[in-house]
């Protein structure tokens, strides 16, 4: 314990008072980063430095300059016929694939970012082992260090993992698509036959246009998509709640019997049910079939579920709610019987009807507790592809939207996803994605910020 | 006497209230109940196509589950099985190590970086998962990850390294151990790594068993992702592209019974883990050390 406290007082320096304070060898750190630490008898850390060191600047002339030249226009050689004599006929020559240039551009800045902070560390570590040799202390060898991985530094190791997944498969793709949305890169610039290039902020210029063929397709999509979340997140929070109130009723009769019935459909998985319903609610699905033998419907007719707009809109809410008061039903339960009896029993004397008690008690108290989980699954339904995709896939669909790319149900994401699977316009998808990503960090970030859990998270401990 | 009266209509009136309960409770349970027994009943129909003008089949039979086995020549229902059983256990090994790494390091040491990191962890959940789908699948083909068995193992990394940004409901039960477990551990000379694997591990068992069952369950659900890697070859599919491939116009007439079959076999296990889950979530949230 006492050994660890002393070498924290010591050589916790920063990157730049480490460099003015240091002696020559650790300046020569900056150059050659390692040899501070080989002088003060780390050997093994210090040839570890100067091995990552050898490896990046390999990396930088080998392969990060060429792709650094080419990242500004991001290819300027087309692919090419090209006649060949030797054989006859006319062969691709192959041009510069913007793509890969752009991809492995957003993997040279992130490489060099995660050498420079290596490099400030290897100063502050030549600095620090300095120090510790003038005060006379003893450095610690390579192995003690290594211990320490495992023991003060644990979550180093710990974190390194499950960091370099999320580095690699999240925020590297996202920085991608990201920079994507600055680029023409869409259906008529596809590598390798053609080249895209940088062009700034247009694209979100044709995306937010009124007037525009893309305006008209956005806007009138974001306001679907919002009405949506507002109908699938509050709807879906009374019903569930109105329903685990009426389970949780003194005079109800096997409580875990009714939960149970509806747990299930949450068990099973929304690809099978939804697209079972999806198959019952064709123009020859089940319940229009159903419906035209008991003579509801005429021989010919079909409820247009999926094939008028409005229709469409109203079936969806309404699976929905299918969908998720099961999950209400399921987060309210226990927070429902937690609320003081004290209330009701006053509540009873005033001579209040189980309207007003809900209306006065019960809805303010749930919206007080639940209030962040409201606004996740608010976002959650933002987001929520599964059930469009699966249910209607965006149907029925419409010229009136940007070449038809989109339907009337299609919410942002699924015609983000439309966008880039299936017609390559991937800098509008790009557009898009920022998009719902403002909106949702806006409405998100104030929301966890005032959960009990996050300002408070040391209370129980 | 009138009182006695006013009690008893009271009393019937109560009565008739539970009932009418009882009633709308059973009426809601059918609708929600209503399309698992349509799938369960599709599943041993006898008759093609998808169809029907009957709630009960005219015809009962057993062949469509048998015939999903054993009929593999032009779509495997047993190939999609193993595969998504075998991408479903190395993922939930590597997401459980990864969900209790971040969530022990998050929740029991502090570090200059930990509130950024927290945050960063929000802000990336924000983004739609699949924007990003496309830079993902280049960066597995600069992997060489795209080919044949490879795409399974590309479908494990991508599973299991974006699970470790769900730690939050793990890092809130580590928060409910007392830090003085830790401290009276440390003065007996334990390092941090032994404090993690012989006293936190242990006491959260509840915690644990749900990160195994919901990373072992997420391969089986999803298949927007598995869809892009898997691309046209089905002979990596998972369970979920391939059953919504049986529903393609070119299969659904033949497949669409052996479609509800095979989902009848998938949703079983899964239901089973969900309802087995939720008691262990339960327990999760409400804390290690009980009060």
């Amino acid at each position: 314990m006492k050994k660890s406290m002393q070498s924290a007082e010591i050589g916790e320096a920063g990157f730049f008072k480490s460099l003015a304070k240091g002696d020559g060898f650790t300046k020569l750190s900056l150059l050659v980063p390692g040899i501070g630490n080989i002088r003060r008898g780390q050997i093994g850390k210090g040839i570890l430095f100067l091995c990552i060191t050898a490896l990046y600047w390999l990396y930088f002339f080998r392969t990060g300059l060429p792709v650094l030249e080419k990242l500004p226009t991001l290819g300027t050689k087309t692919q090419e016929k090209v006649w060949d004599e030797a054989q006859g006929i006319y062969v691709y020559e192959a041009g510069d694939n913007s793509l890969l240039i752009l991809l492995y551009g957003v993997i040279f800045v992130f490489l060099t970012a995660a050498f420079l902070l290596f490099w400030r560390a290897a100063v502050r570590s030549a600095y620090k082992a300095e120090e510790l040799k003038r005060a006379g202390r003893r450095v610690p060898g390579f192995w003690e260090e290594v211990e320490s991985y495992f023991d003060t530094k644990l979550y180093r190791s710990l974190l390194s993992l499950p960091v370099l997944g999320v580095l690699i498969f999240t925020v590297l793709p996202l920085v991608f698509m990201i920079s994507m949305a600055f680029t023409n890169y869409d259906r008529d610039h596809q590598v390798p036959g053609k080249l895209f290039t940088w062009i700034g902020l247009d694209n979100f210029r044709t995306v937010l246009d009124f007037n525009g063929a893309f305006g008209k397709t956005f806007w009138p999509i974001l306001g679907w998509t919002l009405t949506w979340a507002v109908f699938a997140t509050f709807l879906n929070y009374i019903l569930g709640m109105l329903l685990a109130i009426l389970i949780n009723h003194r005079s109800v009769k096997a409580k875990g019997f009714w939960r149970f019935c509806f747990i299930l459909s949450i068990a099973t998985p929304q690809f099978v049910t939804l697209l079972t319903m999806r198959t019952l609610l064709q123009p020859n699905g089940a319940v229009n079939v159903l419906l035209r033998e008991m003579g509801l419907l005429a021989s010919d007719g079909a409820l247009p579920f999926f094939t008028d707009a409005t229709w469409a809109r109203v079936t969806i809410i309404l699976v929905n709610i299918w969908v998720g008061v099961p999950y209400t039903l399921l987060t309210t339960t226990g927070i429902l019987q937690n609320i003081p009896t004290e209330l009701y029993e006053a509540a009873k004397v005033d001579g209040a009807n189980a309207r007003v008690t809900f209306l006065k008690i019960t809805l303010p108290y749930m919206l007080f507790v639940t209030a962040p989980t409201l606004i996740t699954t608010f976002i959650n339904n933002i987001n929520n592809f599964n059930v469009i995709y699966l249910l209607s896939g965006g149907a029925p669909a419409t010229l009136e939207y940007y070449r038809g790319t989109a339907g009337k149900t299609d919410l942002l994401v699924t015609w983000l996803y439309k966008l880039t699977i299936d017609n390559k316009d991937y800098c509008y998808g790009a557009v898009i994605g920022i998009m719902t990503f403002v909106i949702s960090i806006v409405l998100s970030l104030v929301a966890y910020r005032r959960t009990a859990a996050y300002k408070n998270e040391e209370g129980f401990q | 006497m009138k009182n006695s009266t006013a009690r008893g209509s009271y009393r019937r009136k109560k009565k008739i209230r539970t009932v009418l309960m009882h009633i709308l409770l059973a009426v809601l349970a059918l609708i929600w109940l209503f399309p698992i027994f349509w799938i369960i009943m599709t599943s041993l129909r006898g008759e093609p196509g998808s169809y029907f003008t009957t709630f009960f089949p005219k015809k009962v039979t057993f062949s469509n589950y048998t015939r999903l086995f054993t009929e593999t020549d032009l779509l495997n229902f047993p190939r999609w099985f193993s595969n998504t059983l075998v991408v479903a256990c190395v993922t939930c090994v590597l997401s459980t190590f990864f969900v209790l790494a971040v969530s022990y390091s998050m929740s029991r040491m502090r570090f200059k970086m930990r509130k950024p990191f927290m945050n960063v962890a929000l802000v990336l959940g924000m983004f739609p998962a699949f924007m990003s789908m496309i830079a993902v699948y280049y960066i597995l083909k600069g992997l060489n990850l795209t080919e044949g068995v490879m795409k399974l193992v590309a479908l494990i990394l991508v599973y299991s390294s974006a699970s470790s940004l769900a730690f939050y409901i793990a890092k809130g039960f580590f928060d409910t151990i007392p830090k003085s477990v830790d401290e009276a551990a440390m003065i007996d000379g334990a390092s941090r790594f032994k404090i993690f694997y012989r006293i936190t591990v242990p006491l959260s068992k509840p915690i644990i068993v749900y990160t195994v069952i919901t990373s072992f369950l997420a391969p089986w659900l999803d298949f927007i992702f598995a869809r892009v890697i898997a691309g046209a070859d089905s002979r990596y599919y998972t369970v979920a592209i391939g059953l919504w491939n049986m529903l393609e116009k070119e299969y659904v007439y033949h497949y669409y019974t052996r479609f509800a079959a095979g989902s009848v076999c998938v949703a079983i296990p899964i239901a089973a883990l969900f309802v087995f889950t939720q008691r262990y979530y339960a327990e999760g949230l409400s804390g290690a050390v009980k009060g």
